[in-house]
């Protein structure tokens, strides 16, 4: 194959990454950006959607497209709760303390994982993917699904950026964030909308992981990976600039899929951390960041 | 209409500010809290808002003790708060940071129209990011937010901080149509000329506690409280 075609195939293959981050970074810099907590167990619920996504799929063995349906809404719905759950018994009990989130997210993070192992096994199953076609360039044949990927999660972050600026919910999600005290003398229940904040953002995690599991397998300790991705994507685009995150995503996303397919995996995540503590010596905001007003 | 703070003990932490503060006001009445830096005056508004967590004592709105209340629901009885500062949510409209006081008890434009016929300045700045008006743009801002809520009782916590002259009458004119419209207010101001002739009655707060309570007239007649309470006496005097 000569060099075009095999940019192409690089190019696909990033994009699919880089949607799949923006996915679940999205949900990690939501969190950080309303809540001001950096949730070190967001891998972890990208884990547990793929994980459900398997055992959802196989309550519907020889339909794959249901299973994948299924998947998809049962798995956010489960990780959801699991997150509010989280939140309330948990977070909550905190006061939403910086320093004492981050542990307990680490042990959430072994709690969640040693659950998955204990239950799921420590082997990594495949699920079918919902439709079966290959798009026939004239290089090389792609994977229908992979863009199947891509569309449905170009849906999810319009509908999540649809959310944020122009409805009810999202300006309530927004006040919040900008100031906590103020927003509750205006009868926001700040309580509500944390709990509300960290199941969406756990959502968008779970969702990433039933959308990349016909691609990767599901394997209990799979949450790593996109973990390390999303700190490094939120850092990059600015901490709580959920549009420098996308942003970012796409950089590391794209260069993760060309370098992979050019050189090594190991390489794209090598480049990808040295590139982000370049960028923090230079402009400690990240890319996208605004300094603060 | 009637608030009633009854006895209120709290602080930050371990910190106590108030040590069994009590006022009440009626419908339609300014009420002046004058006291001196840290006395406790912005904590009895936090306490009112539910803000700060009260060892004892109540804050009673028509016969219901809101203290028992999260602080949520405090608002949506009727009680609207600008805090010292303005706290608008700066990096919002002034279209959202409106909306967010008419969502509080699901007012409508009906609301809106009335609000904005006091500043009509805001009316041509809706899309404008709220941090980006000027100092007087946004004390209106931060009242015409509190408005939206159409609050029977109005906390106003040092509006006429960093105002110029201009925009300190148009927050003492607003002061005044509320009381037409019988809307309470109270009142913490710094400037005591301003105090004096906004407020029906003045409440004096010293450690927490609510020391004395006078009208205007007594006090320019006798300002011996003045001198004593706040530190100051009247321009010319």
């Amino acid at each position: 194959m000569s060099f075009g075609p095999h940019l192409l195939l690089a190019l696909l293959e990033g994009t699919v990454t880089a949607f799949v981050l923006a996915l679940t970074a999205l949900g990690l810099s939501l969190v950080f950006g309303v809540m001001r907590i950096v949730n070190v167990a967001h891998g972890e619920f990208f884990m547990l959607g793929a994980v459900l996504a398997w055992a959802f799929s196989s309550l519907v063995p020889g339909m794959p497209a249901l299973g994948f349906l299924l998947a998809l809404v049962g798995s956010a719905l489960v990780v959801g709760t699991v997150a509010i759950a989280a939140d309330r018994l948990i977070l909550r009990r905190l006061n939403y303390a910086p320093e004492a989130t981050i542990v307990a997210t680490i042990g959430l993070l072994y709690i969640i994982q040693q659950v998955v192992l204990t239950v799921y096994g420590p082997n990594a199953h495949p699920v079918v993917p919902p439709i079966n076609f290959r798009v026939v360039f004239p290089w090389f044949g792609y994977s229908g699904y992979k863009l199947v990927v891509i569309g449905a999660s170009a849906a999810l972050l319009g509908a999540t950026w649809y959310t944020l600026t122009r409805t009810r919910l999202g300006l309530i999600m927004r006040a919040t964030q900008f100031d906590r005290e103020t927003a509750q003398s205006f009868g926001i229940p700040v309580d509500r909308v944390y709990s509300a904040v960290f199941a969406l953002g756990a959502m968008l995690a779970a969702v990433a992981g039933v959308l990349i599991v016909p691609i990767q397998q599901a394997h209990y300790l799979m949450g790593l990976d996109p973990l390390l991705l999303s700190f490094i994507v939120v850092i990059l685009g600015g901490l709580g600039n959920l549009r420098g995150t996308v942003m970012a995503a796409f950089v590391i996303g794209l260069s993760d899929g060309v370098i992979s397919v050019f050189f090594s995996a190991t390489l794209a995540k090598i480049i990808a951390t040295l590139f982000v503590a370049l960028v923090l010596v230079v402009r400690r905001e990240g890319l996208f960041g605004e300094k603060a007003r | 209409m009637m608030l009633r703070v009854e006895a209120i003990a709290g602080g930050y932490g371990n910190v106590q500010v108030l040590r069994g503060l009590s006022f009440d006001l009626a419908g339609g009445e300014v009420l002046c809290l004058l006291g001196r830096n840290g006395a406790g005056k912005t904590t009895a508004l936090k306490a009112i808002m539910g803000l700060i967590r009260l060892h004892s004592g109540k804050v009673l709105l028509d016969g219901t003790d809101l203290s028992a209340l999260p602080a949520h629901e405090i608002p949506k009885r009727g009680i609207a708060y600008v805090p010292q500062g303005r706290r608008l949510f700066s990096e919002l409209t002034v279209e959202e940071n409106l909306t967010l006081g008419l969502m509080t008890r699901n007012h409508g434009q009906e609301t809106l129209d009335r609000v904005l016929a006091l500043f009509p300045v805001l009316r041509e700045r809706l899309k404008q990011v709220s941090g980006t008006l000027s100092g007087g743009e946004q004390e209106m801002l931060a009242i015409a937010r509190a408005l939206c809520v159409e609050p029977k009782v109005l906390l106003l916590d040092e509006p006429s901080e960093g105002l110029m002259p201009a925009a300190v009458a148009a927050v003492l004119d607003t002061v005044h149509a509320l009381k037409a419209q019988g809307v309470a207010t109270i009142l913490v101001e710094q400037r005591v000329e301003l105090a004096l002739s906004a407020a029906d009655r003045v409440t004096f707060i010293e450690n927490g506690v609510a020391r004395e309570t006078a009208t205007p007239a007594a006090l320019r007649a006798d300002p011996a409280p003045l001198h004593h309470y706040v530190g100051v006496g009247l321009h010319g005097r």
